[in-house]
């Protein structure tokens, strides 16, 4: 590892629970449902976040539980029973219902793993019915989709085929650039998991190679592992650097002659470069904060400081994978500070100290620093926008080069 | 246990958190998982503040349930009164914290602290959000004020001073709330009042114990301040005014019964009919066209019972749907209804709400953001009447619900949705013209009520016939129209032409899937 340094804080914190992950999980699977087995609180958490009073009939939902499901667990589960099945009645089109574990329901421990398995028996195959937790004394935001996932590695057949399989949810129109990239190198087979449909699951053997585009999917990792699959080790597919090194290693892997590679390569990394200039511009010597929320943050520093020329002060990340992190924290500058866990009021006494041009945080914060004249940049963005692959390098950085920009359109500094 | 696909109200410690982050020098410690800190950006997105709610978490995890979670919350206890040294302490759990029984109220209790401690017991699985904000407010004001003894208070006439009052029940993400109490306060000034203490929005704790200074108490939002007006008047024989003075008609009534509580005469401007415009453009004829239209209403208790009133008694509209989510309201909702030939409906779910939309098919909805989308659906204008709150319900510029001005606005909000009357009217006569058929109504001319699409390929067609002269056009491989095909429509007519005058000037013969990334960059650089 190179020179970061590595320090631990604990306290209280300000990150969304894993359920949030079902915001972009249910708009990936159209044909899933999400049911949280929860309280008003979840509904309320999921429908704050996504903002959303758009949908119709959203594809998620809570089973909120009352007094008197506390009283006793045999009831709670016929009780979720009952709910289920009047919600497949309502919904025919469901094809994966995803029963989603929560805080009150891991702590009276209801037991979604024996419900989802008597309503497998009772409903044939109509419907397959799924578990995961993505309660917040568990999970941080987005290794709820690493839940997920892991729930439906066992559903995916057995193949013994060569294949890429990228892992973790891209936005559609990055998925099908970056699979055209790798087929232009040679290699055809290239799937995705999640699919877009949930029941159109990617098989998975000895002969598949694991590329993951998101970093928070530590379970999933290990279970493709434990399915004979191997995981490529890489940077994640974040700026130019980190995409032609995510590339190369899947390229590598599939013993790709180094010319093709180039001569594929090079003219897209000399676009992207020249797209990046006026972003680099606005951003080169800013001093950028990270507070932890998307597990995004390390791959975001990297890009931010390495190609973008911005000083970091410090990142924050809700839990540190050092296997999985590793190729990024290798290509940090030296004497970089990484704070795992969060103490949220020591933090935002170092932003104050530490004066950031721009800060990276979660909703619930960013207008107090705005308020304290702080740019600042939803981290819930990242996991919205389609930023992964080399042709996004320039977008990517327009999300942090825009507030800034805006900051000085909005406060010019006056002629002295 | 209970379906839920969208709520109306949040769990009671969000009701809890409205009040604490509503009052000043007050820290609220939630016994709660990282998760409820979500509750944070209802404050700073929906309402913009610019401070942070006064509130910490303990976001306690798995792996502390099997240790000392009574030690976890006193350190953060001790942290919070270290830190933010407020003049009172609530303290509190939300949902998952009350299934492991801590009871955080009686360990901070037993921590030695010289400021007041409120504990909070908002039973989460069986309340909501406003039960739980007027919980709240009711514990706060009675651990304040439980010493002060019912002493012999004079009153205002033998103090010889002008009449004060108390503004009771308003809170952040309450509807209008900022704006109803600048009117009120402006309204009472009008007629010789004082307004003593406005709480729980704006006050500290220090405030809060001054309430007994007032003569009399204005109980504004009743899902908030109602338990605790009652408790006020049992115990300190404070009286208090229950008409919500929304609307001309209870804006009146409202002056009435306060002048009749103070022991004033009420004087004849009350009465007058130019205190809000919204009596006049009532009458005006314009607002022939008004008369009969079809209303349904669903909201919070107060806002929906206060707009069948307005729009019974003062618009001439016909109220054919009237509701509330509020179980504590349905009390009061449900005798309005039958008043009005109606039954109530009370119910959480929005779908049944859109259900009961669709069956009356009224000409105007009048409800909360739900209501709205669901309108949209059915294509029916639709004003915003109550929460729950939507960043849209905080306008920048001055908007009270309440008192004269109220009444304009809501005059405004409610009318605007609706064709104007002559407009209506005209397009009613001409709508056998041509400029009217086939949707053609857009100022936009012969482009007017056509597909994005279309005006794309009619603008296309305008560029290659101006540029016929010039170099042979490029044409879009299908891998090149593909990838465009994936770019938001409301952009990709603008990434066509951009994509095209790039691939002329390059001297490309053909747009490819490339060319267009070429172009994107060529641009951006």
């Amino acid at each position: 590892m190179s020179g970061a340094t590595l320090l631990k804080e604990s306290g209280p914190r300000e990150v969304f629970c894993g359920l949030t992950s079902i915001v972009w999980l249910h708009r990936r699977m159209p044909d899933a449902f999400f049911l949280v087995v929860g309280s008003r609180t979840c509904a309320h958490l999921i429908q704050s976040a996504a903002g959303v009073m758009i949908f119709a009939e959203p594809r998620f939902g809570t089973a909120i539980l009352e007094e008197r499901d506390l009283a006793g667990l045999a009831d709670a589960h016929d009780e979720l029973n009952r709910v289920v099945k009047n919600l497949l009645a309502r919904r025919p089109e469901i094809k994966t219902l995803f029963l989603v574990g929560s805080c009150p329901s891991e702590v009276i421990k209801i037991d979604l793993s024996r419900v989802a398995e008597n309503l497998n028996i009772e409903l044939k195959g109509q419907v397959t019915v799924l578990n995961y937790s993505g309660s917040g004394i568990e999970t941080t935001f987005t290794q709820g989709e690493d839940g997920a996932l892991k729930a439906l590695i066992p559903l995916m057949p057995k193949s013994d085929q060569k294949k890429l399989l990228l892992v973790g949810t891209l936005a559609n129109a990055v998925e099908d650039r970056l699979t055209s990239i790798f087929n232009r190198l040679g290699i055809d087979n290239v799937e995705s998991f999640p699919p877009r449909q949930s029941t159109d699951l990617p098989s998975i053997g000895p002969e598949t190679k694991v590329l993951l585009t998101q970093p928070y999917l530590t379970d999933t990792a290990r279970e493709l592992r434990n399915k004979g699959a191997e995981i490529i080790e890489a940077p994640f597919p974040l700026g130019v650097t980190g995409s032609t090194l995510w590339i190369q290693a899947a390229a590598n892997s599939f013993g790709i002659e180094k010319s093709l590679f180039d001569s594929i390569l090079n003219p897209l990394i000399t676009r992207a470069k020249q797209a990046l200039i006026p972003h680099v511009e606005k951003l080169s010597g800013k001093k950028l904060f990270l507070l932890p929320e998307s597990q995004l943050e390390i791959p975001l520093a990297r890009f931010l400081s390495n190609e973008c020329g911005m000083e970091i002060v410090e990142i924050g990340t809700p839990y540190l994978n050092r296997d999985l992190m590793k190729a990024e924290i290798d290509l940090l500058p030296p004497d970089c500070r990484i704070v795992e866990g969060q103490h949220v009021e020591r933090q935002l006494d170092r932003v104050r100290d530490s004066s950031p041009d721009l800060v990276v945080c979660g909703m619930g914060l960013a207008n107090p620093l705005e308020a304290e004249g702080i740019s600042t940049k939803w981290s819930i963005e990242m996991v919205f926008s389609p930023i992964h692959g080399i042709d996004q390098a320039s977008d990517l950085a327009e999300l942090f080069s825009r507030p800034l920009r805006r900051h000085e359109i909005l406060n010019p500094k006056t002629p002295t | 246990m209970e379906l839920t696909l969208w709520t109306y109200e949040g769990p009671p410690h969000i009701g809890a958190m409205r009040i604490a982050t509503s009052m000043k020098k007050l820290h609220y410690v939630l016994h709660a998982p990282q998760g409820d800190t979500y509750a944070d950006l209802l404050f700073t997105m929906i309402e913009r503040r610019g401070s942070r709610p006064p509130v910490t978490y303990t976001t306690f995890q798995a792996r502390d349930l099997g240790g000392d979670t009574a030690e976890l919350v006193k350190g953060h206890i001790k942290e919070a009164v270290d830190r933010f040294n407020p003049e009172a302490l609530l303290v509190g759990e939300s949902c998952t914290a009350e299934l492991i029984q801590d009871q955080p109220g009686s360990l901070a209790k037993g921590m030695g602290f010289d400021i007041p401690i409120v504990s909070l017991e908002l039973p989460a699985y069986s309340k909501k959000e406003n039960w739980g904000g007027s919980e709240t407010f009711y514990q706060i004001v009675r651990n304040l004020l439980k010493d002060k003894s019912e002493e012999s208070k004079q009153t205002w006439q033998e103090e010889k001073r002008r009449p004060r009052v108390n503004l009771l029940g308003p809170t952040l993400l309450g509807f209008r709330c900022r704006d109803d109490i600048l009117e009120i306060q402006k309204l009472l000034g009008q007629h010789g009042i004082d307004v003593n203490v406005v709480a729980p929005l704006g006050a500290s704790p220090a405030d809060i114990i001054r309430i007994p200074d007032a003569d009399v108490n204005v109980c504004l939002y009743p899902e908030i301040a109602e338990s605790t007006c009652i408790w006020l008047e049992r115990n300190l024989n404070m009286p208090f005014t229950t008409t919500v003075p929304l609307g001309v008609g209870a804006t009146q009534d409202f002056l009435r019964e306060l002048h009749e509580v103070l022991g004033m005469e009420t004087p004849q401007s009350v009465n007058e009919s130019n205190n809000s415009k919204l009596t006049w453009y009532s009458n005006s004829v314009d607002s022939n066209y008004l008369t009969g239209k079809r209303v349904f209403i669903f909201g919070d208790g107060t806002h929906a019972l206060a707009a069948a009133r307005i729009a019974n008694e003062e618009l001439g509209f016909k109220v054919v749907g009237l509701g509330t989510y509020s179980r504590e309201m349905a009390r009061k909702v449900r005798p309005a209804a039958k008043a009005l030939g109606l039954e109530a409906l009370i119910t959480n779910d929005y779908l049944e709400v859109e259900e009961a939309i669709k069956e009356t098919s009224p000409e105007l909805v009048l409800g909360t953001q739900m209501e709205r989308h669901s309108a949209k659906r059915l294509g029916i204008p639709c004003a915003v009447i109550s929460t729950p709150m939507h960043v849209q319900d905080v306008p920048a510029r001055y908007s009270p619900q309440m008192g004269w001005e109220g009444s304009n606005v809501i005059f405004d909000d409610w009318v605007h949705p609706l064709m104007m009357g002559l407009e209506e009217h005209l397009i009613g006569m001409f709508k056998h013209d041509f400029e009217f058929v086939d949707g053609h109504q857009s100022h936009l001319g012969h482009l007017g009520g056509k597909g994005t699409e279309n005006i794309n390929q009619e603008v296309k067609t305008t560029i290659s016939n101006d540029s016929t002269n010039t170099s042979a056009d490029p044409i879009w491989t299908h891998e090149g129209e593909r990838e465009l095909s994936k770019i938001p429509f409301f952009v990709r007519g603008k990434v066509r032409r951009n994509t095209e005058n790039y691939a002329r000037q390059a001297g490309c013969r053909e747009i490819n899937e490339e060319t267009l990334y070429d172009a994107k960059a060529h641009y951006k650089a």
